[in-house]
């Protein structure tokens, strides 16, 4: 279950704009209503970001699916403002907003990044501008970077361990402004 | 039955009497029996005693802590650029490589979910959001009971509101349109002296402003020095079709549109008669070099009166001036702005095309408490040296936002329907690739 606090208001105005994204008006949201938005329609990694929020195999996401893809960017601190004892992590905490980011580069869902699955995303970052064996020799050297165990893959503890310089709690948090 | 014939007769005598005397004879000869005045006064005092306790009522006081910008999220206006460097802050820097950090996407994934939360270009197709409720449900999202006295109020409003000002500005509305048919069929069969110049202009005028008495409609005019003349082109942001009535009650243009069927054909073909007009057929519209033509020739022909144009395309909640289009900007002369604003308080007017018919939203527009709007006129501007018509079309589009308080935007109002271009896409790859490989000149 989704055990991070929101206010009233912020949840009726996130009601509210999910209400005015779906176009079809029946309680869910599909790819399409996603892609209607320019400004994620422009985004290179567009596709991944609205694919995070259907669950395996489906094509609609609801109200509480949508609520519980965007608790994942609280802001950390609200946590200790609220003392709320939940069991298990808030789906806020570094270390899932690091799962979310992880699954992006993570196609097949297998939890480990595979060096054509890196291709794949740096890809869509990079458009046309970069040729393949450019792309190829970065994404080589990424994974040599990362990887500890030398299986040629990244697994989410070496992804973390890349990251954990990172500012991740400010990086991937949305603050409301009421 | 015919007791109740007997008896309405009379009433409908008075109704209409009234109806010319108190309003229709003084709109014509733009004089004002300070009724209106009276009304808003009114109006103004219950709305502020409604929003004063809808606020006691929450003892919250986030409703009063709104932000300026009624934004919903914080948001950080850095470029791309700097984003990633920040991101990449901690690593050890290697100049040799190719510049990648797995952390690169945290930049795209939080302006991606920034951007479903809250973006700029959708809210602008739907009406705004008001700070605090003007007692008509069709504007309150967040609907709550409040108080009897509040829902008493609203009640009262409505009834107000639907069965005294609705059939009254149903009245003069259709007298105000007929009057335009049969005035300006009449100028029409006068032979080409001055005076019909003059006259069909007193007629369109006279007609506007019955109209505009039939939205309520309380418009301030800014700058009257500014006023569009003969040979030059009017532009003007775009947030309903009224935006026609609202300009042409203090001055007359000529209007370019498409020819419609049915009663706008009638009144397209009317308004012709008397002076002017430049309907294009649909099959012409899409020539695009036939329509600057005959805009042109139009232009450059000084007896003629300026013509009405709206670069933005589509109606804008009024809230933003969305992306020129170059069309208008290309036919040379003189461009005269002018910054429509309304006030969302009393009135909602943009017309929201894909939700609305237009039947739909007039009904809409005449049950609301009225329509209160600025208008300013600019000073004239012209194509300067060096600049392109995309560029000319930017600076008076700045102008018209910075008179108006609306925001700037550079995406286009098509967006309402159409997708956005790949090409916007490609740009962003691009401005992501340098950051990786650095300069193309380094490689």
């Amino acid at each position: 279950c989704v055990c991070v606090t929101v206010s009233h208001s912020q949840i009726t105005r996130l009601y509210s704009r999910f209400h005015s994204l779906d176009k079809g008006e029946n309680g869910a949201l599909s790819r399409e209503d996603f892609q209607r938005i320019p400004e994620l329609a422009i985004n290179p990694l567009g596709d991944r970001i609205i694919n995070a929020f259907f669950p395996e195999g489906e094509d609609q996401v609801n109200f509480r699916g949508f609520m519980r893809t965007l608790a994942h960017f609280r802001p950390v601190e609200d946590n200790e403002k609220n003392k709320v004892l939940t069991p298990g992590e808030p789906l806020n905490s570094r270390t899932n907003k690091l799962l979310f980011a992880f699954r992006l580069y993570d196609l097949d869902r297998d939890d480990k990044i595979s060096r054509d699955e890196l291709l794949q995303v740096l890809r869509m970052m990079v458009g046309v501008n970069i040729s393949d064996e450019q792309l190829g020799s970065i994404a080589d050297r990424t994974i040599q970077e990362a990887d500890t165990n030398g299986d040629m893959c990244i697994s989410f503890n070496e992804f973390t361990k890349v990251l954990e310089k990172v500012d991740v709690e400010q990086k991937m948090s949305i603050r409301f402004l009421h | 039955m015919e007791g109740f014939w007997a008896a309405f007769f009379p009433v409908l005598r008075i109704w209409f009497t009234c109806v010319v005397v108190l309003i229709m004879l003084p709109a014509m000869f733009g004089i004002s029996l300070g009724i209106t005045e009276t009304y808003m006064k009114l109006l103004i005092k219950s709305l502020e005693w409604a929003t004063h306790r809808i606020q006691r009522a929450s003892r919250a006081e986030e409703i009063l802590k709104h932000s300026a910008s009624n934004g919903l999220i914080q948001r950080d206006n850095s470029s791309l650029e700097q984003e990633i460097e920040e991101l990449r802050r901690n690593r050890p820097k290697s100049a040799e490589r190719g510049d990648f950090t797995l952390s690169d996407v945290l930049y795209f994934t939080k302006t991606g979910i920034e951007s479903i939360v809250e973006d700029d270009v959708t809210q602008r197709f739907t009406s705004e959001e008001l700070v605090s409720w003007n007692l008509l449900t069709r504007t309150n999202n967040n609907f709550q009971y409040i108080s009897l006295r509040l829902t008493v109020l609203w009640g009262v409003g409505l009834v107000v509101r639907y069965g005294i000002l609705l059939p009254l500005r149903i009245t003069l509305t259709a007298i105000g349109l007929s009057w335009l048919v049969i005035g300006t069929t009449m100028v029409g069969f006068l032979p080409n002296f001055r005076v019909k110049g003059w006259l069909s202009e007193l007629v369109h005028v006279m007609c506007y402003r019955i109209c505009a008495r039939g939205l309520s409609a309380t418009i301030h005019y800014h700058n009257k020095k500014n006023r569009p003349k003969r040979g030059g082109i009017c532009v003007a942001n775009h947030t309903s079709p009224i935006d026609v009535v609202i300009l042409a009650n203090d001055s007359c243009y000529a209007m370019v549109g498409q020819v419609h069927g049915g009663l706008m054909g009638v009144l397209q073909r009317a308004m012709e008669r008397s002076c002017p007009h430049i309907w294009f057929e649909r099959a012409e519209m899409r020539d695009r070099h036939l329509v600057t033509q005959r805009l042109r020739d139009h232009v450059n022909d000084k007896t003629k009166l300026p013509i009405l144009i709206f670069p933005e395309g589509t109606c804008i909640n009024n809230t933003s001036v969305m992306m020129f289009k170059k069309g208008s900007f290309e036919i040379g002369g003189t461009i005269y702005p002018v910054a429509i604003k309304y006030d969302p308080q009393f009135g909602d007017a943009f017309w929201n095309s894909s939700k609305y018919s237009m039947v739909s939203y007039l009904l809409r527009m005449m049950t609301s408490w009225a329509i209160v709007c600025n208008v300013w006129y600019l000073p004239p501007m012209t194509q300067q040296e060096g600049e392109d018509a995309v560029q000319f079309a930017n600076r008076v589009k700045s102008t018209i936002a910075q008179q108006g308080g609306l925001v700037d935007l550079a995406w286009d109002g098509g967006l309402k329907r159409a997708k956005v271009k790949d090409s916007l896409k490609e740009q962003q790859q691009k401005k992501y690739s340098h950051m990786v490989v650095g300069d193309d000149s380094s490689d």
